[in-house]
């Protein structure tokens, strides 16, 4: 009985698996490279979703000019151009370094050492006190 | 080192704090729709699409020669609805539209034209959204404003009203001795 469950329910799953399947590749590399160009491109309407989480329209002809510029055999980097060209910087996960950018960039890394090095400033100012009153 | 400098230090978390806090509320008070266009100084992509109109095929062409509009739109757009006025009241002054029914259905399209009014010269359409996807439109309704030599001037992304046309457009009419800008 609950084989049979199973089943039926692989078999009502399938159709769903084919909608979500809809750009056909040569290879598995294509498909991999799809999967992640669609990942790495921003949705420029339904913002903090990538087009590939996204059901906008814009996302889906989106979906389809990626799916196919790989058939045509054009490289990530130039797919990756062709939209940024277009929408801008924003509209990559992984925003190019430049000088409107920098601050995304070494931001967090400069914060880091900036808080490391006043830790420590502290412990060490700390410890010498220690010591400081030891020897009182 | 004296207690007094000890204490100070005390102090400089709260400045890091509050200038990270304003930092980031001048960041909130920003439209995250309003994408700079990456567009803007270059030319309109080349396209070969029908006109809504006559049905014969425009190309980037007819979008040099003149400082003109052009209007994103589409049945399917609610904004669009709410423009619609606007633009025929531009129209009526003289302002050049082209638009370009975006993802639509030529049928509802010219059915809209004939029940709103038309305030287009031209009408492009773009039934699969390749020419919108060249552009960059994400949405409708966007309008840019194109110059004579067929570049792409600025950009607008959501309702067109008085108050776009005053504050955005009408400047660089204006700065470009377009009587369509208002006096100097």
């Amino acid at each position: 009985m609950i084989r049979a469950l199973m089943l039926l329910t692989l078999l009502l799953a399938a159709p769903l698996q084919a909608a979500i399947d809809l750009y056909q590749f040569d290879d598995n590399a294509q498909q991999d490279r799809f999967h992640r160009l669609t990942e790495e491109l921003r949705c420029p309407k339904c913002q903090n979703q990538s087009i590939a989480d996204s059901d906008a329209e814009i996302a889906r002809d989106m979906r389809e000019r990626v799916a196919r510029m790989i058939r045509e055999g054009r490289s990530n980097e130039e797919i990756v151009q062709f939209f940024v060209a277009r929408y801008g910087d924003f509209v990559s996960y992984r925003p190019p370094v430049n000088e409107r950018t920098a601050i995304l960039w070494v931001g967090p890394v400069a914060l880091l050492i900036l808080g490391g090095l006043g830790i420590l400033l502290l412990a060490r100012r700390a410890s010498r006190r220690v010591e400081e009153d030891d020897a009182e | 080192m004296s207690k007094k400098s000890t204490s100070l230090w005390v102090f400089v978390p709260l400045v890091g704090f509050v200038a990270l806090a304003i930092l980031l509320a001048s960041g909130l008070g920003r439209n995250p729709e309003e994408l700079p266009s990456a567009l803007a100084g270059k030319p309109v992509p080349e396209f070969s699409k029908p006109s809504l109109l006559s049905g014969d095929t425009l190309t980037e062409e007819r979008l040099h020669g003149q400082w003109q509009l052009l209007n994103v739109w589409g049945t399917w757009c609610p904004t669009c609805y709410v423009e619609h006025p606007y633009l025929l009241e531009l129209a009526e002054r003289g302002v050049p539209i082209v638009g370009m029914d975006y993802k639509d259905e030529d049928d509802k399209a010219r059915d809209y034209l004939a029940r709103y009014g038309n305030p287009f010269t031209e009408v492009i359409v773009d039934a699969d959204g390749q020419l919108g996807l060249d552009l960059g439109v994400y949405g409708a309704p966007e309008t840019f404003l194109i110059n004579p030599r067929g570049e792409i001037v600025l950009r607008h992304v959501g309702e067109m009203n008085p108050r776009a046309w005053d504050e955005k457009f009408a400047p660089v009419l204006r700065q470009a001795g377009n009587p369509l800008g208002g006096p100097r």
